[in-house]
């Protein structure tokens, strides 16, 4: 295809289907936007030249061609839309429940679901959100947002920059809104042009021809609004890099002091105490709510100290700590330092600090105490001498006890549920009496035990769920979704009106397009026109079509 | 405009374009590029096959063995099977006799089985130790900092050290005696 020079002298580029200066339909390209056979034109982007849809030479212009072609984004988006909705079918490998049977996906997904859960975890659905190829995918709609864009826009933007007032006949009746006026004066062509200029549209007047212009800003509507989703996509991708977005949970026990993770090894974190406090249950405000759920909750709190590394020493080593900041974190008050912001987000109470045991005779009804002993359970140490001669000896400690086919073993690392067993050394003896102690347990292994150990006193600690967060993004989100916001509005709530009146002989002809608004821009011609012998333009859109 | 004027104008036009398209698609091509590469990564978490292995220093609290601290670096030379445990783990509890029943064996081919147990308390590590006659060096990780450095989550996990101080293999989950075996011969000296 060669370059087209309308009949009005403008030279168009190839693909041009409406002469960019004066609209006259380009005879041989009226295909290209389906205007064949039919009354209206149409107007889409103004009638001009998508590249793609007319070269294809190399390999890049193929390339683009593909992704410039508004099918093949609404495609892509269908898909992603039909991949995202297969992902919610079962729950995604992180969302396992913490009660199910197993939660390895290999054998999850088949014992629940039978052979479409099996089916399902065979096809790798079950981390279908950050599997490779979901992620190709939305790259992809990516991509075809950007060419798609860039392809219509800068076509648009020149074909709405070169239009003249003066159009050809065939343009102006094969608009929608079109009517013919034999008799009008200057002067009633005068009158409309000023109240088209009283309803603020820029009128151009080139030798009688006149084109009334209001809102083109309007059209930039869209690109704008894919310029906010790019910044987006930029953020998303921004997002997956440890620097700009890392997001660790941790949970400290009050008194502890470990490593935040997430810091490579820098910073530390001691939990001093978490605070958790209670409404006042004759507070009216939450009578219905303390009604039902017996307390409520008015802060959760932890007091913490972030420690430094000073030396960095070879991990694991004993670190240098300098303490940095000392705060209470409290809900949507979160502790700030260096990039990192540590918020309060989750609390387990009463595990076990230290338990204190005394030592009495068996068949004592007073149970006096033969002597006493604390064990610290997060130190225990292996064997306690008592002042009275007794020795205890730590023969296992079960942190979290539970019987597992009748073998006692500890079910997690936490101190929720202690138990013992000891060995009780009488003084002046070696032989040991076994007993077995723990909450609301405390079991003689023989029966014939002389001394009983006994549950003398024990305290408590809560601990805190605190998420360590780095994220950088956020700003980019919101400017994204910000421009994106003024796309909407832009593209929304203006129209691009066009007006053009046409002399012939001692009549007009009076044509208009908007984008969108139809009975908008009815009523602004029937503002300008009254009062004169104009016509008021027709709709003549083929509503059976 | 002569006719040969407006060929080259095409011709500059054409060129221009190439170059245009050219351009933003390798930029959409490379950020598509680097948001997977970054991703993929980020999925793995910790090291993986061919890294160096992080080097780290911790207690070594076995009576079995007479080493106060090891050092990861200081076993350059010599395959380092890293095993990350804890008692309350049944499946850790599973595959500790295997490495026990292969450890002399190996321990005089070149091979270090180094053991870091995560548990919150020495006492409980001791008596596992007994119970089960571990004479390999067992490390305690009080502070979880090198469960972090590795960016161990589930336990056991396994890291395969050959002598170079690079990673061979990482294992998720308990080894039989079999594959066990196996991946200590890949990291013999």
């Amino acid at each position: 295809m060669n370059k087209v020079k309308c009949e009005c002298g403008h030279v168009n580029p190839e693909g041009t289907v409406l002469c960019e200066a004066c609209g006259k339909p380009i005879e041989g390209n009226q295909h290209i936007d389906g205007n064949e056979g039919n009354k209206l034109l149409n107007m889409r982007y103004d009638g001009t030249a998508r590249r793609s849809q007319t070269y294809n030479k190399s390999i890049i212009d193929k390339i683009w061609s593909f992704f410039s072609s508004v099918k093949v984004g609404v495609w892509l988006i269908v898909i992603a839309l039909v991949a995202s909705m297969v992902g919610t079918i079962f729950p995604q490998e992180i969302y396992i429940p913490a009660d199910a049977v197993s939660r390895d996906p290999a054998i999850f997904y088949e014992d629940r679901y039978g052979i479409l859960g099996l089916i399902y975890y065979q096809l790798g659905f079950h981390n279908l959100y950050s599997s490779w190829w979901y992620m190709v995918l939305i790259a992809l709609i990516g991509i075809s947002l950007v060419i798609c864009s860039l392809d219509r826009f800068v076509p648009l933007y020149k074909a709405l920059k070169r239009q003249k007032a003066k159009r050809h006949e065939t343009f102006l009746n094969r608009q929608r809104l079109y009517s013919e006026s034999e008799q009008v004066t200057p002067d009633d062509i005068e009158t409309v042009k000023e109240n088209l200029k009283k309803q603020r549209y820029k009128i151009t007047d080139e030798n009688g021809h006149i084109l009334a212009e209001k809102g083109r800003f309007s059209r930039w509507g869209p690109y704008v609004n894919h310029i906010g989703l790019i910044i987006i996509l930029i953020a998303a991708i921004l997002r997956t890099t440890p620097l700009m977005h890392t997001e660790e949970y941790v949970w400290v026990r009050e008194g502890q002091q470990i490593v935040l993770p997430g810091t490579n090894g820098e910073y530390y974190i001691e939990n001093k105490e978490f605070i958790m406090e209670v409404h006042d249950e004759n507070d009216e405000r939450f009578a219905q709510a303390i009604q039902q759920e017996g307390v409520v909750p008015s802060n959760f709190q932890t007091d913490i100290v972030i420690y430094q590394e000073t030396n960095a020493s070879v991990p694991g080593a004993e670190p240098e700590l300098e303490p940095i900041l000392e705060e209470s974190i409290q809900m949507n008050k979160p502790a700030k330092f260096d990039r990192y912001t540590l918020y309060q987000s989750g609390y387990q109470v009463n595990e076990f600090t230290n338990m204190t045991f005394k030592v009495h005779e068996t068949d004592d009804p007073e149970e006096s105490s033969l002597g006493s002993f604390t064990i610290d359970l997060t130190n225990p140490d292996s064997i306690y001498e008592l002042d009275s001669g007794f020795r205890v000896q730590v023969d296992q400690y079960y942190p979290d006890y539970i019987l597992d086919n009748g073998i006692p073993t500890s079910e997690t690392n936490f101190p929720r549920n202690p138990a013992f067993v000891l060995s009780v050394y009488p003084p002046e003896s070696d032989t040991p009496e076994i007993s077995f102690i723990g909450i609301g347990k405390n079991i003689d292994a023989t029966g014939e035990n002389e001394y009983k150990v006994g549950i003398e006193d024990f305290e408590l600690h809560d601990v805190s769920g605190l998420t360590l967060r780095v994220d950088f993004t956020l700003p980019f989100f919101i400017l994204g979704a910000a421009i994106f916001m003024i796309g909407v509005i832009q593209g929304m709530y203006w129209q691009h009106r066009r007006i053009w009146i046409h002399p012939k002989e001692n009549g007009i002809l009076l044509a208009a397009h908007t984008n969108k608004n139809w009975f908008g821009i009815k009523k602004d011609i029937e503002k300008s026109i009254e009062n004169t012998p104009i016509t008021m333009a027709r709709d003549q859109q083929e509503l059976d079509e | 405009m002569s006719l040969d004027q407006m060929k080259s104008n095409k011709q500059k036009k054409k060129r221009n374009r190439f170059i245009f398209r050219t351009a933003i698609l390798a930029v959409l091509v490379a950020a598509v590029v680097f948001a997977l590469v970054s991703h993929l990564k980020e999925d793995n978490g910790g090291y993986k096959v061919g890294d160096k292995a992080p080097d780290f220093k911790l207690q070594q609290i076995s009576q079995n063995h007479d080493a106060e601290a090891i050092q990861l670096s200081d076993l350059e030379g010599k395959g380092v099977m890293l095993n990350f445990w804890a008692t309350w783990c049944k499946p850790c509890k599973e595959e500790m006799p295997y490495m026990q029943e292969l450890y002399p064996e190996y321990k005089d081919k070149g091979i270090e089985i180094v053991a870091v147990s995560l548990d919150g308390t020495e006492l409980v590590v001791d008596r596992f130790i007994d119970d089960y006659g571990l004479t390999f060096p067992i490390l305690h990780d009080k502070t979880s900092e090198v469960r972090d450095l590795y960016k161990v989550v589930p336990l056991p996990s396994t890291f395969f050290i050959n002598p170079d101080g690079e990673i061979q293999e990482v294992v998720n989950g308990a080894l039989s005696l079999e594959s066990l075996e196996g991946y200590l011969q890949e990291i013999q000296p």
